[in-house]
């Protein structure tokens, strides 16, 4: 607040107002409850780190580093590799951004270049109720009738019961608000002089949009696929109920692979003690997950604050 | 008519033209149409996810779902049961229902939105009303709220239970949940407060600060009350998320209990709605597998209803100042 007015010389005569203000000891009580809310969320920042750091460091105080980065699929022979889980969740990520990229794109370039304010107003939460769905019922949608249904019967395609491919086109279908409304405000911001001084030239709209105004937008729309991306990283029950719980290093999508986040819900559903080699695995994949979507929330906010400044 | 006048015609007539005949060739309409395409791709996914659910749970949509316990999980509680005086039908598999689970879930929704709204709100109110954001520490603030909005679900799971290990208490009590999903919920409470915040106009402070009001007076007077339709937008969005959330209270460990909550509610073991509905649709059993379709259903209902709310509320409470 910057708009309290300095107090200056009354003009009139006599007297001066007082104007310093009574001291007000319960103000300074709720500006400090306040800040203390604020303060919070760094604190829970701070607490996740320490909370799966700890087991993380008694994990690899027992398994070497070397074991935990080795490439297997055999799970008996290294139970602690982490790169099947890896190449796992990095196929379900391609496939969902294949289908959210795209879409998502297409929906906000609707509802920032076509729309009219009115439809728009409509519009926009239509799109936003697939961010509404929880992530359990897109699970048991994909096992109940992409996997079977889609693939199998209309597609025909050979997939095992549980695979990457059912579970990836659901994880996009979840992640399409989170591309479209990103994408959507960069796209808006692109001035309108843009837009004007290329129809002027005797583009249409679909020139328009796709050569000045996309990209214009570009590093917007990056930050938004950034994002999404992480999204799809780190969405656990879709990947849990749908994707299957073979460690794979194939990279074929119509198998069974295991993700990260599969893996560490599927072991705290079971009963490993507190403590154990398994039990602390969890924490190590939970440090890599969260340093992995950190490092791209990160670079996502950081393309949004440049192109920001940008115009 | 001379060549040059056809031409100086042409010329005319494409000046005066409306420009819309440009946007009618077939590229364009091809282009108009993938944009339509992808706008309602996902309102088509919808449909069919809520009609072929419709109709896998079509033999199930009966009252025993909403007072019946999920079979698999309570079959050592049958002696209990009998005690009560209740139908031991109660544990049959064809009348599996999620009575614990939406009970659980209505306690863990309500201490979620007590911990969560007035430390959400309280922070936004901070950020937006008193805050210098030039400020190093405030900018920290910031990019970490950012940053905390896109953590994965299943950490939060993890932290929450490392509190309640922390605290030593039982980890399965519905406080351990509310923590992880309040936690989960604030970014989005606190952001779109400060939206509301954002949008109450400049003069409206003014005006209460010139009549001698301190900041904090203008705040709780002026500003929040004016900011509230926006607030319960972002509040009922955020409890909308929670409800539909499984991955976090897998971590924490619910799951295993499938009884009503006791009555210190939030210091009793619960099951959540969405946890049941995972642990139902990965049933072997056929019967159950058709319980968790009626479930999801009813799910949706309740978080669509939610969001719906949510809508209604923002565009007929949104003023134009």
């Amino acid at each position: 607040m910057t708009a309290i007015s300095e107090p200056g010389s009354p003009s009139g005569a006599g007297p001066a107002p007082v104007l310093t203000a009574r001291p007000r000891p319960g103000e300074a009580v709720i500006k400090f409850l306040l800040v203390s809310a604020a303060v919070l969320s760094v604190l829970v920042t701070v607490g996740i780190i320490g909370a799966v750091l700890q087991p993380a460091l008694d994990f690899f105080a027992e398994i070497p580093f070397g074991d935990f980065f080795r490439t297997s699929d055999v799970s008996d022979d290294r139970p602690y590799a982490v790169i099947p889980l890896i190449v796992g969740t990095a196929i379900t990520t391609v496939i969902a951004l294949c289908i959210a990229v795209p879409i998502g794109l297409g929906a906000a370039m609707y509802l920032s270049e076509y729309a009219s304010k009115r439809a728009r107003k409509w519009l926009k939460p239509t799109v936003e109720l697939l961010a509404g769905v929880p992530s359990v019922v897109y699970g048991a949608f994909a096992v109940f009738f992409v996997i079977p249904v889609v693939l199998k019967q209309w597609l025909g395609l050979e997939v095992s019961a549980f695979n990457s491919l059912g579970a990836g086109l659901v994880l996009g279908v979840m992640i399409i608000p989170t591309v479209a409304s990103l994408s959507e405000d960069a796209l808006s911001a692109v001035p309108l002089a843009m837009r004007q001084g290329s129809l002027a030239m005797g583009a249409n709209r679909m020139q328009t949009t796709l050569r000045v105004v996309f990209p214009a937008a570009l590093s917007g729309i990056a930050a938004a696929i950034v994002l999404g991306m992480s999204r799809a990283v780190g969405e656990t029950m879709i990947v849990l109920m749908a994707g299957g719980s073979i460690k794979n290093m194939s990279l074929d999508p119509t198998e069974a692979h295991e993700t990260m986040t599969g893996k560490i819900a599927r072991t705290a559903l079971g009963e490993s003690p507190v403590g154990s080699t398994e039990y602390n695995f969890l924490f190590a994949v939970a440090l890599l997950l969260f340093v992995l979507t950190f490092i791209m929330n990160m670079f996502s906010i950081a393309i949004v604050r440049r192109f920001r400044q940008a115009y | 008519m001379s060549a040059a006048a056809t031409t100086a015609r042409a010329v005319t007539s494409s000046t005066i033209a409306t420009g819309k005949s440009k946007d009618r060739d077939v590229k364009s309409l091809v282009f108009l149409g993938a944009l339509w395409f992808s706008l309602f791709f996902g309102v088509m996914v919808l449909i069919a996810l809520i009609v072929d659910t419709v109709i896998d749970g079509s033999g199930r949509f009966d009252s025993s779902l909403f007072t019946h316990y999920t079979q698999s999980f309570a079959a050592d509680k049958a002696d209990e049961l009998a005690a009560a005086g209740r139908d031991p039908k109660d544990l049959s598999v064809e009348y599996t229902g999620f009575r614990a689970g939406i009970l659980g879930s209505v306690v863990l929704m309500m201490t979620t939105a007590l911990l969560a709204i007035p430390l959400g709100v309280a922070a936004a109110t901070y950020l937006e009303e008193f805050a210098d954001n030039n400020t190093w520490y405030n900018r920290v603030i910031e990019v970490n709220l950012q940053n905390l909005a896109a953590v994965p679900a299943v950490i939060y799971g993890m932290l929450a239970a490392a509190i309640m290990s922390f605290l030593s208490v039982e980890r399965t009590w519905a406080i351990g949940g509310a923590v992880a999903l309040a936690l989960l919920i604030l970014p989005v409470v606190i952001i779109t407060t400060r939206e509301a915040l954002r949008s109450v106009p400049e003069e409206i402070r003014q005006g209460s600060l010139a009549l001698g009001a301190t900041v904090w007076q203008t705040t709780w007077r002026q500003t929040l009350p004016s900011a509230i339709p926006g607030i319960s937008t972002g509040t009922i969005l955020g409890l909308s998320r929670a409800i539909g959330e499984a991955a976090p209270l897998v971590m924490v460990g619910f799951a295993a209990a499938n009884w009503d909550p006791e009555f210190p509610f939030v210091f009793s073991s619960i099951e959540a709605f969405p946890l049941e509905i995972f642990q139902a649709a990965s049933s072997p059993l056929a019967v159950v597998r058709e319980a968790a379709s009626a479930g999801i259903i009813v799910l949706l209902a309740m978080i669509l209803g939610m969001n719906a709310l949510a809508i209604i509320i923002r565009n007929k409470f949104q003023r134009s100042w």
